[in-house]
């Protein structure tokens, strides 16, 4: 008895399962990165690495067997011009799966599997990548700035205010903490500057946080370029 | 064809019935610092829509 193929059996006649995979893989290549069910992308994964490996030798006779499966011809010329190219010196791994829980609906499991290394090549994830990176790194860089220049005006502070009890900190409304580490007074709430984040007295990561630097009132740390610990920054 | 002889109590169906019952899913912690949700293990975080380890390994999946 043959050796059964791994994974679901899909559709409702074997033709349908070819067809299914095979549109299945073709969008894959079309788009670097595809939504599916867990089982249609485990079914999927080995035929897409097999036609990848094809396209890696590149002859006729290997075109021809991709073309049996695959039947848009610009899918195929992408995935052996650009695609096999780009895995020249990976031996084999050119899928990945993540897992991104149930769907509504049917509560199937669906995941996302995609081209590895393709994240920075396909134009939708550039597009994607742009959108994202200016606005999670405007925020830091600003900060960032912002310390710089406040760290050369503090360093000047620093030398008039070194007799007095509470160092002014970096920023406005801050201090800098006392030589053993404990709050100024007035300054009860903790900033860390690692993840550019503050806590208040009942934050639940209040005691384990080291603070570079206290604040007096949250409005003082929001100003500073600090979040509140416990925000996520979607919300 | 076998059929069943006596008529099911409604006790007996009620005892089946309750030992049916529902468990927890075990959840980890967003590794994401500014999100910290709740999450299934080996998954996209459905709150901040990031996956895998801390730093360059991490990517963001769902917009």
């Amino acid at each position: 008895m043959p050796t059964p193929t791994k994974g679901s059996r899909l559709g409702g006649s074997p033709a349908h399962e070819k067809l299914i995979l095979s549109n299945l893989a073709t969008s894959l290549f079309e788009h670097g990165a595809i939504t599916t069910t867990a089982s249609k992308a485990k079914r999927l994964q080995p035929l897409a690495e097999s036609m990848i490996t094809k396209a890696k030798r590149g002859d006729l006779n290997s075109r021809r067997q991709v073309m049996k499966r695959i039947k848009d011809k610009s899918v195929v010329h992408v995935l052996f011009t650009e695609i096999g190219e780009r895995y020249a010196d990976r031996p084999g791994g050119y899928t990945r799966i993540i897992k991104l829980g149930p769907r509504k609906g049917d509560n199937a499991p669906m995941v996302k599997i995609e081209l590895v290394e393709a994240l920075a090549d396909s134009p939708k994830a550039k597009k994607t990548a742009a959108k994202k990176a200016p606005a999670k790194k405007a925020p830091a860089k600003k900060a960032a700035a912002k310390a710089d220049d406040a760290a050369e005006v503090q360093d000047e502070v620093k030398d008039e205010a070194k007799a007095s009890d509470v160092t002014a900190g970096k920023y406005e409304g801050s201090a800098a903490p006392l030589a053993d580490g404990s709050a100024p007074e007035g300054f009860d709430i903790k900033g860390n500057e690692n993840s550019m984040k503050f806590h208040t007295p009942d934050s639940p990561w209040y005691d384990q946080t080291e603070a570079e630097v206290w604040f007096s009132t949250e409005d003082a740390a929001v100003a500073a370029g600090f979040t509140k610990a416990g925000e996520t920054e979607d919300k | 064809m076998a059929v069943p002889k006596r008529k099911m109590s409604r006790s007996n169906t009620r005892s089946r019935r309750a030992q049916w019952k529902t468990t927890a899913p075990s959840l980890v912690t967003c590794v994401n610092p500014a999100c910290r949700a709740k999450h299934l293990q080996h998954t996209v975080c459905p709150t901040c829509g990031q996956y895998g380890a801390k730093g360059e390994r991490r990517q963001v999946v769902e917009s």
